[in-house]
């Protein structure tokens, strides 16, 4: 416990839990649209995506290496979100095939290029993490604050188009709603949200942060406000004790913050079994 | 002018053309029936005329203050996601979504055009249900309340009655009449021919080209129909048509073993025109030696009525 309060005198400790819990708000809020639009791989391709990024920015000694993943991504997840309308591409091997592609010539580049003493160490922290998360910069923190401000907001302005778009797309392009529009402000908030997730568990784990909360949450509720508010609320909740836990118990963040999702998707099951009877 | 003007259409999908030469309008207050053979082409019109695909050739017009998207949408029952946690109440309103122009919100008038539509519906008591555990026919009427959300002009369904069962298909079909009789203008895709020509004031008959378009008595009298297997005369019965009279007898329309529709025929009239609606089309084969007035019509219920006639006759 001592050792909890000594960290969280210290600024960037406090910085890390802000910008923990704001992520795993965003992460929560559009994983429930993206697990009923049956988007998840997406964002498992996306973080896949994310990481190849990240490797070229560090080749190219680039200090804040979000300035470059984030459009990088932007540009993928909309191509991507295109390339699953068209019947002709068959959009679960288009982003097999795109996410092991990045993955594996990111960490060539990692390997060959790398100015850094610590390869495997900058390899694993991408891939898992930060250990501490105490390595946030400020300009990171702020970033991060503004990007899920700006993803937040979005989403309560479009929270009904993006249900109507998600419940049931072709009578919502039948009835005149611009699908194509929300489809893409749906890739431009995932991509934000995948890059910004990065930070805290790394770009193999922020699947979980999207998808566990989301699915926890139906395991109770039978509406989608409810789903919604809930899956942010266990997010949040996860992510807190998540960071705290790392913190006290010195484990990786990213690890444990999904770990506790975990827990709370077996303790939502059952209480949902128990609920049906 | 008419609502909707389709104009030599050409459909299709990625240049494979699977329907052509589509030319019909629709008037306000129609009751249109899209029928044809499987891969006909008919949910590739229902998609164009809704602009989820661009006709290839051919133009569609909307006229009489209609416009491009101004459709009610009643989707196929498949194609909804089952599992979605989503209460009656978000369903429903969301239909007016496409309405609401820049507002992010719904608006008191929203919340009570929904409201009304739940209650002409009868399903707002179910408001707070969730979607998934309602019946067929609850989700059904919930998506039929959150099309007229949409528009209360004209109704688009695809084969809505995919999936129900024969009771319910005939509380569906006599609501849609009913909404039809209240102004509403009505397109189906059905391929529940019987029913279409029950129905429908309208009847567009499509394949790899139109095969037919004008009104449903005209179209019984066409070669089309007969082709598509449609009889001008079926067995004359007795029994079944003063029950034919009843209209919410469940013998009046139902499906039979084999899934077709019935259709009961009276006897041609005098001047050999068929009747719609009254001929009994027996779903096995008729044997026509004793003259016996015998109908097979699938029901249970029906076949214990013909057991206990038999066994009066004797």
């Amino acid at each position: 416990m001592s050792n909890l309060l000594y960290v969280l005198s210290f600024p960037f400790a406090r910085y890390a839990i802000i910008v923990g819990v704001l992520i795993s708000l965003c992460s929560a809020l559009l994983g429930v649209t993206l697990v009923l639009k049956r988007y998840s791989f997406i964002g498992d391709g996306l973080s896949h995506v994310a990481f190849g990024a990240v490797a070229v920015a560090t080749v190219l000694n680039i200090t804040n290496s979000t300035f470059v993943v984030l459009p990088v991504t932007i540009i993928v997840a909309i191509v991507l979100l295109n390339a699953g309308q068209n019947a002709k591409v068959k959009g679960d091997a288009a982003i097999a095939m795109l996410s092991t592609g990045a993955l594996a010539l990111g960490y060539m580049l990692m390997n060959v290029f790398s100015t850094s003493a610590n390869v495997s160490g900058d390899v694993c922290s991408t891939l898992f993490g930060s250990v501490s998360m105490l390595t946030l910069s400020e300009e990171t923190v702020w970033l991060c604050i503004v990007l899920s401000a700006i993803v937040i907001a979005l989403f309560i302005i479009f929270y009904n188009r993006l249900f109507a778009v998600t419940f049931d797309e072709n009578f919502a392009r039948a009835t005149g709603l611009k699908v194509r529009f929300y489809n893409l402000i749906l890739a431009v908030i995932i991509a934000v949200i995948i890059v910004l997730g990065m930070n805290l568990v790394g770009s193999l784990l922020i699947s979980a942060l999207v998808i566990f909360p989301a699915l926890s949450a139906m395991r109770v509720i039978k509406n989608f406000k409810g789903v919604v508010i809930l899956s942010a609320v266990i997010s949040v909740v996860c992510a807190l004790s998540g960071m705290l836990v790392a913190i006290v118990l010195n484990t990786p963040v990213g690890a444990t913050v999904v770990v506790a999702d975990i827990i709370a998707f077996i303790v939502f099951s059952v209480i949902g079994r128990i609920l049906k009877r | 002018m008419a609502l909707i003007t389709c104009k030599n259409l050409t459909l299709g999908y990625e240049g494979v053309t699977v329907t052509e030469g589509i030319d019909f309008e629709v008037n306000s207050g129609d009751y249109l029936c899209i029928i044809g053979a499987n891969g006909a082409g008919k949910s590739t019109l229902m998609k164009a005329l809704l602009h989820l695909i661009e006709p290839m050739s051919g133009e569609i017009v909307y006229g009489d203050g209609m416009s491009r998207n101004d459709f009610g949408y009643l989707p196929q029952q498949t194609r909804v996601q089952k599992d979605f946690p989503a209460s009656v109440w978000e369903i429903v309103l969301s239909g007016t979504v496409s309405k609401k122009g820049f507002r992010p919100f719904y608006s008191k008038s929203d919340k009570k055009c929904a409201e009304e539509n739940m209650k002409r519906m009868s399903v707002w008591e179910l408001k707070n249900e969730s979607f998934r555990d309602l019946s067929g026919g609850q989700q059904q009427r919930v998506l039929l309340a959150r099309a007229l959300c949409a528009s209360g002009k004209v109704l688009l369904m695809d084969e809505p009655i995919t999936g129900l069962d024969p009771k319910v298909t005939l509380d569906f079909y006599n609501l849609i009449s009913d909404l039809n009789k209240s102004g509403l203008t009505v397109i189906m895709v059905s391929h529940d021919v019987h029913s279409a020509i029950h129905y429908a004031s309208h009847i567009l008959h499509v394949g790899p080209t139109q095969l037919y378009f004008g009104c449903t008595d005209c179209y019984l009298k066409s070669d089309v129909w007969h082709n598509f297997g449609g009889r001008e005369s079926g067995i004359d019965c007795e029994e079944c048509r003063h029950k034919i009279e009843d209209v919410n007898s469940p013998l009046y329309r139902d499906t039979c073993d084999h899934g077709h529709g019935h259709i009961h025929q009276k006897k041609s009239t005098p001047n050999g025109e068929p009747k719609m609606g009254n001929t009994i089309q027996p779903a096995r084969e008729h044997e026509p030696d004793k003259g016996e007035k015998k109908v097979y019509t699938g029901l249970v219920a029906d076949r214990e009525d013909n057991t206990a006639k038999e066994e009066n006759d004797r």
